[in-house]
């Protein structure tokens, strides 16, 4: 009986262990992967210039800029659009909502619900609003959806932040005879400052990454967008298309720009991991 | 002086209602948009037909989703089927016998995994996970496929829904008092005894949510199973055979959807479906968490 359950142990420990490393493995493989496949076609060349000339039947001539510029263009606008109503939310669950528990439980409730909903029903959403208003596949179109579906991830993320918060700081605050703006600007924003820098990079790397949402709001075109009414083209579209093309130097395109997009996701969840106020 | 602070934090506070208020808002207008545009559809036809009829031939009018739901369902439940244990077995290493080196280096590890883009788990998933259950699973099973199908779809799917479940349930240990395992330690139990009568008992309710919002958050998953998929109108009769999900459904065809008459409609219907069934998964439980963590 002992012996049996000594071993009973060792092969959950084992198991267990084995489980964990495989999760590993399989990130360390992947980045491998896209790595390996994709080193050979990146180049300088392929970054920073727009395609022209026969690229999508030869892969030759130009690059994917385009993807690049837009991607970067969607999603910082949209992280600082989300920012602008994310913050507010965030700080008014914490500083009025605070002292009716009931409706802050029910709004961070809400807030986890519709974090749930998936990046297509955003984008078949968004594209029903365009069609509604007459308006066609646009860079600013897609800034508002992707601002939209990553602000339950921000105003949840800073909410975590600002939970940590003592009272007593805040009570503080208002002895002194600070106003709940005040208070809410000066100390809990500049209180929890590193942790909110977090729920940004967080929020911005889910912005880039997304597909399905931009998808039927943004478009896709080979020009870099001058303006908010353009169409624009984004890295993960760029992919998604270029591997469809039956030539294996266009697909090797889009190996080379999942490395671009790897990196900028893997250089994205470091430095928000690095920012991330120990607890 | 006074009254420009006064001014400003009465602006302030308002501010933050209508930002609120847009967002509490939300859910119900992508609800009302999408049910409004709908209704072409199901003037046409009855929900229940809609949802029961596999005849999908978009030129005839005729829409029939069911494919479209069992492909949904098939490869998010296989999905789960491959996570679900793996994610528990790493959850329990992570919260009851890992060295502190060890969960230190697991945190961002998971962050990575979750902040990667699905297109570039598709990516991975046509290159490896593809040529894998062609050559190696198909014959193991002594079938044939090309290796588009419902497996490599659940495959993806349940790589992609680890960081998500394991972040859930590491948070549901969490949560069990510390004391219930020195309780159990101490009278004379093994570790793995003690996670097995008091951990997982203890946290039962909890591992049922996470898997019930993994499932969820899988089930809207699109563009990394819709590559490699196969994305064939087909009710699929083993994990071997192509599927086609809904949200791939939704994705693939939004370019021709303004050339067919109520083909709009009925890819709206199909988002509306998605978004039924994931909120009423996600409120139920959430809502279980949320009392467990309250009481």
């Amino acid at each position: 009986m002992t012996l049996r359950r000594k071993w009973e142990e060792k092969f959950f420990h084992g198991l267990s262990a084995i489980v964990t490393l495989l999760i590993v493995l399989v990130l360390v493989h992947l980045v491998w992967t896209i790595i390996a496949k994709g080193a050979s076609s990146l180049s300088w060349k392929v970054v920073s210039e727009p395609p022209n000339g026969s690229f999508y039947f030869t892969g030759e001539g130009g690059g994917f800029l385009n993807a690049i510029a837009g991607s970067f263009y969607l999603a910082v606008s949209a992280v600082i659009l989300s920012f602008l109503v994310s913050l507010p939310v965030a700080l008014f669950l914490n500083i009025y909502l605070i002292k009716v528990p009931r409706l802050l439980t029910a709004c961070r409730f809400f807030l986890d619900v519709l974090w749930g909903i998936p990046s297509i029903v955003y984008g078949a959403f968004g594209f029903l609003i365009l069609m509604y208003l007459g308006y066609r596949n646009s860079l600013g179109a897609g800034i508002i959806t992707v601002a939209t579906l990553i602000s339950p991830i921000m105003i949840r993320s800073m909410d975590e932040v600002l939970k940590t918060i003592p009272i007593g700081l805040q009570e503080a605050s208002y002895a002194l005879g600070s106003t709940k703006t005040e208070t809410a600007f000066k100390i809990f924003f500049k209180q929890a400052f590193p942790g909110l820098a977090t729920a940004v990079l967080l929020a911005f790397g889910r912005g880039i990454g997304d597909a399905a949402s931009v998808l039927f709001t943004a478009g896709f075109t080979d020009l870099v967008p001058h303006s908010l009414g353009d169409p624009t083209a984004t890295l993960p579209l760029f992919i998604f298309y270029q591997l469809s093309s039956p030539s294996e130097s266009v697909q090797n395109l889009a190996y080379a720009a999942s490395i671009v997009l790897t990196l900028i996701i893997l250089v994205v969840s470091i430095t928000a991991r690095l920012l991330k106020p120990k607890r | 002086m006074i009254l420009s602070r006064r001014l400003l934090d009465n602006v302030s506070s308002k501010w933050m209602i209508v930002c609120l208020s847009f967002f509490l808002i939300l859910p119900f207008a992508i609800a009302t948009g999408l049910v409004l545009k709908s209704t072409g559809l199901l003037k046409e036809n009855s929900f229940i037909h809609l949802i029961t009829s596999s005849d999908w031939s978009p030129s005839e009018g005729k829409f029939g989703f069911l494919p479209f739901i069992v492909s949904s369902l098939w490869v998010t439940i296989a999905a789960l089927i491959v996570s679900m244990p793996l994610c528990l077995l790493a959850a329990i290493y992570l919260s009851q016998f890992a060295p502190k080196w060890m969960i230190k280096f697991m945190h961002p590890v998971i962050d990575i995994l979750a902040g990667i883009p699905s297109v570039v788990y598709g990516v991975w998933a046509l290159l490896v996970i593809v040529p894998f259950v062609r050559n190696t699973l198909a014959p193991l099973f002594h079938t044939d496929s090309v290796g588009y199908c419902i497996l490599s779809g659940a495959l993806i799917l349940a790589v992609m829904s680890i960081p998500y479940i394991l972040n859930l349930l590491l948070e549901v240990f969490r949560q069990i008092p510390i004391e219930l395992g020195e309780a159990s330690l101490a009278l004379g139990a093994t570790k793995w005894e003690t996670i097995k009568k008091v951990f997982l008992r203890k946290g039962a309710t909890g591992i049922l949510s996470a898997y019930g919002l993994g499932f969820s958050k899988a089930l809207g998953e699109t563009l990394a199973v819709m590559m490699v998929i196969g994305n064939v109108v087909q009710i699929p009769h083993s994990v071997f055979d192509a599927g086609y999900p809904l949200p791939a459904l939704v994705a693939n065809n939004y370019g021709e959807m303004m050339s067919i008459p109520s083909y709009d409609s009925a890819l709206m219907f199909g988002s509306l479906l998605l978004l039924v069934i994931i909120l009423i998964i996600n409120i139920f439980f959430r809502y279980i968490i949320y009392k467990s963590i309250a009481l």
